[in-house]
């Protein structure tokens, strides 16, 4: 490495640079590639809700919480309020492509489900929406992630995954934790 | 004294008795997250203590170090004193009434809303008008930093800004550009609804101005720590800088791609598409440049240094450096911090692989190890080369200022590497207490406890601190040289640079650019789908 002359010195330093591009394209290109071909992308829907009428009309009304299946497409509805979710337990199959659906009609929350992928924000006046496929059964912990208010601590909900032959819909398409 | 070095001891001060109150609050908060039996645990009583430290740590210690660190810089690289010294007080005094403004309103209990405060959550309005007196503050210490180097270069024409200088200019361009976002946030959303004004509020738009601002504090934090590699470990390393016009495209580097990036907190975010989340993070990707160039250039300026004491081979030369020097020392530890920190970040800003940790302990991890470990250490080893031309005195021995350097390391691994691995758990952040009754949590027990330790290790750190900084105002201390060579010459010392290296005027212009593309149409889409607002809801009165 010579550093007689200023010109020697940035040549050195352009090499570096160069390795450094390369790095940064190569990790660039990972994500690229998990983002197109496993469509492993945020959650970014941009579909607003007004929370202020979230549990008077539509989609988010009580009875219509929790997992439904309808058709090919099973999805649940979870409301996250100060400071708990309603439903506190949804059950989900195992090894199946699933949707959950979020809103809150107060405060910024959020959630995770532990030892998987599943992660989002919800944000008072959107809808959000994560697609996911669990493949572990059990009762997997949902807590809120996101500083809600003092009860914030105790805010969580309860995903159970059943093998794909128990996870029977009733008459209505609904699937409760306490029918089980 | 001169002016600036009273204006520099005051700063450093009150930044640095933020910090050490900080630190107890967040070993009690690590003690109350684990499965042991902690004090005074409530959940009013932990959420007051997080907020606290959140605002010392991020707001009081940074803003009052950056502010504090370059008065000295001005004055000692640019060999004039200070303008306008009757404004920098002003800032210093605005700086202090919103810090004792915003304290008094969360130890009164109506500030719970953590040092993030996301709307609707709102808290007292003198909290946010706390905030806005600190930055208004800083703000004064940005016109004054831009002031003395306009006044160095019709002096000097011709002649390069000194590299410190210039970085810390670039700190302060950056900084008035960083504060737009929280500034209209606050202005114009959070403060008239926390006065009951407005009943509800946008808090998509809240949450993206927000992050405006979220990611390039975070480099006004750090530049102080990038400034110290450049120009003071070379120095006191005995060696020179390998490149000063890497030095300068680095600081420009941060200058321009800090900015656009921040929306890559806001990946799990529902309001935002994953187009522009896409275009952030391969911004964010292009700010892992500056700091791999830094790496680079500053290895080969500790290499050069290495090879003048007699260090041979490939590695002999780290062996040679003068570790004893707290300054060395430092540096070495920060940038082995800096590698886990690094990784981590880039996993952080991987778009799809950001669900892994989003809001798990692994950020909370994250930013401890990168602000609280590579820069904050760099904050103490600054302190330690600077104070000895503040009070002229200096401790006979430097053994207390290295014992308390390799606390500081150790507590910061111990205390954050099992945090990471909590996160992948899935531990989240953000709460007072776990179930440790359930089987999953239960198994992080141990885990915590580890984390908690690491945590007493970095209190018993910052207290001796404190203590080092005391040495240099007791008697007993020895006379310091008045003038000790500070800052490293370059391998090339520049005679001329480029003026494109010697100011910001073409900068500003790309930031302008790159702020509109990534940040006009984020902030005009909440104007054009007509978003629902939420109600506020205020955490007011304990309640």
């Amino acid at each position: 490495m010579r550093a007689d002359t200023e010109q020697d010195i940035l040549k050195t330093e352009l090499w570096w640079t160069a390795l450094v591009t390369a790095v940064v394209t190569a990790i660039m290109l990972a994500i690229i590639y998990a983002g197109l071909v496993h469509h492993i992308n945020p959650p970014s829907n941009i579909e607003t809700v007004d929370p202020k009428t979230l549990h008077l009309t539509g989609e988010f009304t009580e009875g219509n919480l929790g997992t439904r299946v309808d058709g090919s497409q099973i999805t649940s509805r979870i409301v996250a309020t100060q400071f708990a979710f309603q439903p506190q337990c949804i059950v989900m199959p195992a090894n199946r492509t699933v949707t959950l659906r979020f809103a809150t009609p107060d405060v910024i929350h959020g959630i995770l489900v532990t030892g998987t992928n599943v992660n989002t924000m919800i944000i008072p006046g959107y809808v959000s929406q994560v697609h996911t496929v669990f493949t572990k059964t059990g009762d997997l912990l949902m807590p809120c992630h996101e500083f809600c208010g003092l009860g914030h601590s105790q805010m969580w909900a309860t995903v159970r995954v059943v093998p794909e032959d128990e996870f029977k819909p009733g008459p209505d398409g609904r699937v409760t934790c306490d029918a089980r | 004294m001169t002016h600036a070095r009273r204006l520099t001891l005051a700063h450093l001060w009150v930044a640095f008795a933020a910090f050490a109150i900080a630190a107890v609050l967040g070993v009690w908060q690590m003690w109350a997250r684990s499965p042991l039996p902690a004090p005074y645990l409530t959940a009013q009583a932990y959420f007051t203590s997080v907020t606290a430290h959140g605002v010392s740590m991020a707001y009081v210690l940074t803003t009052f170090m950056v502010m504090g660190f370059g008065y000295y810089v001005a004055e000692t690289t640019l060999g004039r004193p200070l303008p306008y010294p009757r404004l920098a007080w002003l800032g210093f005094a605005l700086g202090i009434l919103g810090t004792l403004m915003a304290a008094a309103t969360i130890f009164a209990g109506n500030a719970t809303v953590l040092f993030t405060f996301y709307p609707p959550l709102t808290a007292s309005p003198f909290f946010y008008i706390g905030l806005v007196l600190v930055v208004v503050g800083s703000w004064i210490w940005c016109g004054l930093m831009i002031v003395a180097m306009l006044d160095f270069k019709r002096v000097n024409p011709g002649t390069p800004v000194p590299l410190a200088m210039f970085a810390t200019v670039a700190n302060a361009v950056m900084w008035l550009w960083t504060t737009v976002g929280v500034a209209a946030e606050l202005l114009f959303q959070v403060i008239p609804a926390a006065f009951g004004w407005n009943e509800a509020i946008d808090v998509g738009l809240s949450r993206t101005l927000f992050s405006w601002t979220l990611h390039a504090i975070v480099y006004f934090w750090l530049i102080p720590a990038y400034i110290a590699f450049y120009t003071m470990a070379p120095q006191a390393a005995g060696g020179r800088l390998y490149s000063d016009t890497m030095g300068r495209l680095t600081f420009i580097l941060f200058l321009i791609y800090s900015l656009p990036v921040g929306m890559h907190h806001l990946f799990m975010d529902p309001q935002q598409s994953s187009a522009f989340k896409f275009l952030q993070m391969s911004f964010t990707a292009l700010v892992a440049a500056p700091t791999l160039l830094t790496v680079f250039t500053i290895s080969a300026s500790m290499e050069i240094a290495g090879r003048l004491r007699g260090g041979k081979g490939y590695f002999g030369w780290i062996a040679a450096l003068p570790w004893d020097r707290p300054m060395v020392l430092a540096t070495g530890m920060a940038f082995f911090m800096l590698w886990f920190g690094g990784g981590g970040g880039l996993i952080n800003m991987s778009f799809g692989m950001n669900a892994m940790v989003h809001n798990t302990s692994w950020v909370t991890a994250h930013f401890h190890l990168i602000f609280g470990g590579t820069v904050v250490i760099m904050y103490f080893a600054i302190a330690y080369a600077i104070w000895p031309t503040l009070t002229g005195r200096q401790p006979a021995s430097l053994r207390h200022q290295r014992l308390q350097l390799w606390l500081w390391f150790i507590g910061m691994m111990v205390m954050t590497l099992p945090w990471h691995y909590l996160g992948l758990q899935g531990q989240w952040r953000r709460v007072a207490t776990f179930n440790y009754a359930d089987p999953v949590i239960a198994g992080w027990g141990p885990w915590v406890i580890v984390s908690f330790a690491g945590g007493i290790i970095l209190l018993a750190s910052a207290l001796l601190f404190v203590w080092n900084l005391l040495e240099f105002h007791r008697d007993r201390a020895v006379v310091a040289p008045e003038h000790p060579p500070i800052y490293a010459l370059a391998v090339h010392p520049p005679n001329r640079v480029p003026a494109a290296l010697n100011g910001f005027a073409l900068w500003n212009v790309l930031v302008l650019v790159l702020m509109i593309a990534a940040y006009g149409y984020p902030i005009a889409q909440f104007f054009i789908i007509d978003a629902p607002e939420a109600i506020v809801h205020r955490v007011t009165g304990g309640g």
